[in-house]
């Protein structure tokens, strides 16, 4: 038997049969009513439907906070971690086992805050899994702190008068880092977008960085009211290697054709903040990958102990 | 020949033949500026001994810096070699002879007492006549204070003489060290040119050919300049050796417990694992990922032991307080998992390049919440090796952490031991895919031992999540308090399983007596020696060497009661019994004494130091002797 050949053991006993959406199903979800992470969770099940992904094979790693509940949800293998190092875990199963399908789900603390450093360098690893940042701009199960996404000047219990600062744009940041290969933005009320969004990131080859931005009833509404009420305050980003969702051009006047290969304009789009951005701001397939970069052939037990032997020779007296 | 040998103080050679000396074992000392390749020559000189058949220590002195400034007694980079007739299990006492190339790093060595009273110093004397009025003054005065001792100091023109070969001796001069300690210990000369050969292998023939002219030319040197030589007999190994130091023992340990990946950042002193398997790990298939930070490094291991075999990581102790929190976790989550922490000293950044073993507590309780952990101590470089494949097995069958406390004595210490006849269920199962059976759950359990079968992502029907909170066998969070009761009950509960399994410590000297001394990790081979000196002088004293820290090993409270006193020997910091406001109450002791006492109840003293420094035999022996006039006159 082979020693680490797992992928194809697993390859052997794949079973030829339909996952429904209750394949996927776990526990009950225990968000507030009208939280958006009810609907990305619902567009998440149908994506691992679409894509017939095994529950057995498929790995959702996240840290801590509302958003990190998303794995006990699921009916798949899963890893609720620690605040902000969900990627560090994420990277640990990838390259161990290029095999498995990998999510990390995260929120705007996790990701942008106590894991920021963690985000930096799984992007530039640029292993293929799809990284979901649910982005309500506030903590929420610590009960309304100020996260380095919240609008400047927006108060919670922390800085009652106002966030201080201009907020993190995870956008920007994720693309200015070198071996960036999928940066995209979705919201969790536009669900058309949201799925189309999701499918292209995981048929994506690479780390597929989607943020998505997401309500919290409790905290966070009003900041995402205007984009609700006012549909011109939305741009729809639209090419054929990105996304484009006809149906809902009805709803969003604001189309801009954008190739997701053009860095420089996927930068430019990106800092400009006065328009809630929905889209794939770029996209690179050919950027090198590190589970691909590191993969090393199987060996067996005897080649192994052969190759100790060997090496033993080399100290031996 | 020009040479000024004896200049400054002694003899001059005469034209009888040499005196040879025989000697069961010696201790020397090779220092200079970093960079000048002093370890290099030790550890050649070092390997060749070991071939022929001597018991050998080695132990690199490491200035914490890359480049301190040159010609500094703090700036001493260089190496101790120990040879003996015998197994040598510790660096010993002081040096007899010492080779160094400036005075200042003579100084330095000198002022920490590293030599013995009549000590041979064979030392560099360009810088007497140095063009620089500075270092000329530098040079006497040190002379001055160096001849205060009874050393026997030899000048050696080593630059002069290096220039017949190379045009920048400071390059060579480590090769004529070699060569003239090769002809002082009458080292096989083949044996030690073949040696320097294969340390050159990666450089041209032109490399290699010029170290063997500065190594043929020292040994020609001492022959035509020196009157002494010494003899240390060998007895060819019976069963084949290797030669390694620690670090290196642990990576081949950790290819041999079948681990394919180490996830890492890099930290003085337990970068050279890495730096190791850097070099081979991938021919066997395994990984080191080299990580963003400490953190990292601890959940990349982590989520690739969830997902299939046992990884581990290797850490000091400022990365390992860097790790509590993912330790925390992978012991609530019940993740196998295997920490190699080359301690050093601290708090702090600490001590960077300096042993220490003050994590003990660490290890086992730097965690918030009740986080039980195996913490296991390898005392030898062979202990290094053995200790990987126990902890992964013990990580494996437990599904918990494994600490294995290494120190920075063991990590760059090099020795001679057994090659280990490869045994193929050391190494870890393939990854296990099979369907889970309906009905199981991820923590299921045995009620008396807290053993439960782990699942790995791709077993069909074994989906769950894992999950830090405080989880029911079905890992669903929970909060109510059987669950949680239950849950550290069962966590705790592995740790007596384990030790169910594990024999008392193996005893070292009589068995009862006035003394008994309990160490643990790098210091047994000193612990040891100075018992065997102190029996030698008809005292009653015998050690034992704790290789399980948590759990502990059994029978430790029989054990102690059959000595009137018990005291443990460790490399951390005690407070000292009679200084001023220290009483018994608030007398802060040493780690493994604070442990054993809370364990067993026995009043277990200790004898601590932090000198940054393996413990020397001459040292314990020392307090042996103290520990027991105390209980007589008490």
């Amino acid at each position: 038997m082979s020693d680490c050949g797992c992928s194809l053991l697993v390859l052997g006993q794949e079973e030829d049969r339909d996952y429904t959406m209750d394949d996927y199903a776990g526990a009950t979800p225990r968000w507030c009513p009208g939280c958006g992470d009810h609907g990305i969770l619902t567009s998440v099940q149908r994506l691992l439907e679409e894509e017939q992904l095994a529950p057995e094979r498929t790995v959702f790693v996240s840290g801590i906070g509302c958003s990190s509940r998303f794995p006990h949800y699921l009916k798949t293998y899963g890893f609720h971690g620690l605040h902000g190092r969900a990627l560090p875990v994420a990277t640990g199963v990838k390259l161990h086992r290029p095999d498995l399908h990998v999510f990390a789900v995260m929120g705007d603390g996790d990701c942008c805050s106590i894991g920021a450093g963690h985000w930096i360098h799984a992007t530039r690893y640029n292993m293929d899994m799809v990284v979901l940042l649910l982005d309500n701009e506030i903590y929420g199960l610590t009960k309304n702190q100020t996260s380095p996404t919240t609008p400047q000047g927006h108060p919670s219990n922390t800085q009652p008068r106002g966030s201080w600062l201009p907020p993190l744009n995870p956008i920007s940041t994720t693309l200015g880092v070198t071996n960036a290969s999928f940066v995209a933005q979705t919201s969790d009320w536009v669900p058309a977008h949201l799925y189309a969004t999701l499918q292209a990131a995981y048929r994506h080859r690479g780390f597929s960085f989607v943020r998505i931005l997401q309500r919290c009833p409790q905290y966070s509404t009003a900041m995402f009211d205007s984009y609700l009420r006012d549909p011109s305050k939305t741009e729809l980003l639209v090419h054929e290697r990105g996304v484009d969702v006809p149906e809902i051009a009805g709803i969003y006047p604001n189309r801009r054709r954008h190739d997701p290969s053009d860095l420089n304009a996927a930068r430019g789009l990106a800092d400009d903040t006065g328009l809630a951005r929905l889209g794939v701001f770029y996209r690179n397939e050919n950027n090198p990958r590190y589970e691909e970069t590191r993969h090393l052939p199987p060996h067996s037990a005897d080649e192994r102990l052969a190759l100790l032997a060997a090496e033993f020779d080399r100290h031996a007296i | 020949m020009d040479a000024q040998v004896g200049a400054s103080t002694l003899d001059a050679p005469s034209e009888t033949p040499p005196r040879i000396l025989r000697l069961a074992e010696h201790t020397l000392e090779i220092v200079c500026d970093p960079g000048e390749g002093a370890q290099k020559c030790g550890q050649i000189f070092g390997q060749a001994s070991a071939r022929m058949g001597n018991g050998v220590w080695t132990v690199e002195i490491i200035p914490a810096e890359i480049q301190p400034p040159a010609r500094t007694p703090a700036g001493v980079s260089g190496i101790r070699i120990r040879i003996g007739q015998g197994p040598i299990t510790n660096w010993g006492d002081e040096a007899h002879l010492v080779v160094a190339f400036n005075e200042q790093v003579l100084l330095g060595r000198h002022e920490l007492d590293a030599f013995a009273e009549d000590a041979i110093i064979l030392v560099e004397n360009s810088w007497a006549t140095d063009s620089d009025e500075r270092i000329r003054a530098q040079w006497a005065e040190a002379m001055a204070q160096l001849t205060t001792r009874r050393y026997r100091i030899i000048e050696v023109p080593m630059e002069a003489e290096c220039l017949e070969v190379v045009d920048a001796p400071r390059r060579g001069k480590n090769m004529f060290v070699l060569g003239m300690l090769s002809w002082i210990y009458q080292r096989d000369l083949a044996l030690v040119r073949e040696l320097v050969a294969q340390s050159f292998r990666k450089k041209s023939a032109e490399v290699t050919e010029m170290n063997h002219a500065l190594l043929d030319l020292g040994y020609r040197w001492a022959d035509a300049n020196l009157d002494f030589r010494f003899e240390v007999p060998g007895t060819p190994p019976a069963k084949p050796m290797l030669v390694t130091n620690g670090n290196q023992a642990i990576a081949l340990g950790a290819i041999a417990a079948g681990m394919d990946l180490c996830a890492m950042y890099p930290i003085t002193p337990a970068t050279s694992v890495s730096h190791y398997l850097g070099e081979i790990f991938e021919r066997f298939g395994g990984l080191v990922h080299q990580a963003e930070d400490e953190i990292a490094a601890a959940g990349v291991a982590i989520g690739a032991s969830f997902a299939g075999k046992v990884a581990f990581t290797v850490t000091s102790g400022p990365g390992l307080a860097l790790k509590t929190e993912f330790l925390g976790l992978a012991v609530m989550t019940e993740v196998p998992l295997v920490v190699v922490d080359v301690q050093r000293g601290g708090p702090s950044t600490g001590l960077p390049t300096k042993v220490e073993q003050s994590d003990l507590l660490a290890a086992l309780f730097a965690q918030t919440g009740d986080a039980p952990r195996v913490v296991i101590a390898p005392a030898t470089i062979e202990e290094c090796f053995n200790a990987m494949i126990t902890a992964r097995r013990i990580a494996e069958t437990f599904r918990c952490v494994v600490m294995v406390l290494t120190d920075a004595n063991l990590a760059t210490g090099v020795q001679p031991w057994w090659r280990p006849e490869l045994d193929r269920r050391w190494l870890a199962d393939p990854v296990d895919q099979s369907p889970v059976p309906e009905g199981a759950r991820p923590y299921e359990w045995d009620p008396a031992t807290g053993l439960s079968r782990r699942f790995i992502p791709g077993q069909p029907g074994g989906m769950y999540t894992l999950t830090g909170l405080a989880h029911d066998e079905r890992s669903r969070v929970a909060y109510t308090p059987d669950v949680h009761e239950r849950g550290c009950e069962m966590r705790s509960r592995k740790l007596a399983v384990l030790q169910s399994a594990l024999k008392p410590p193996p005893l070292h000297g009589d068995a009862e007596g006035d003394l008994l001394v309990v160490g643990w990790g790098s210091t047994k081979g000193a612990i040891e020696e100075a018992v065997d000196r102190a029996r030698a002088e008809g005292l009653r004293v015998s050690s034992t060497h704790l290789t399980f820290l948590s759990p502990l090993h059994p029978g430790l409270v029989e054990l102690f009661s059959r000595y009137r006193k018990v005291m443990t020997v460790e490399i951390n910091y005690s407070d000292p019994p009679d200084a001023q406001y220290i009483t018994s109450e608030n007398r802060r002791r040493g780690q493994l004494a604070w442990l054993l006492r809370a364990t067993t109840l026995v009043d277990v003293d200790c004898w601590t130091r932090v000198p940054g420094q393996p413990l020397r035999p001459a040292g314990i022996h020392a307090a042996i002797r103290d520990a027991l006039s105390q209980g007589r006159s008490g």
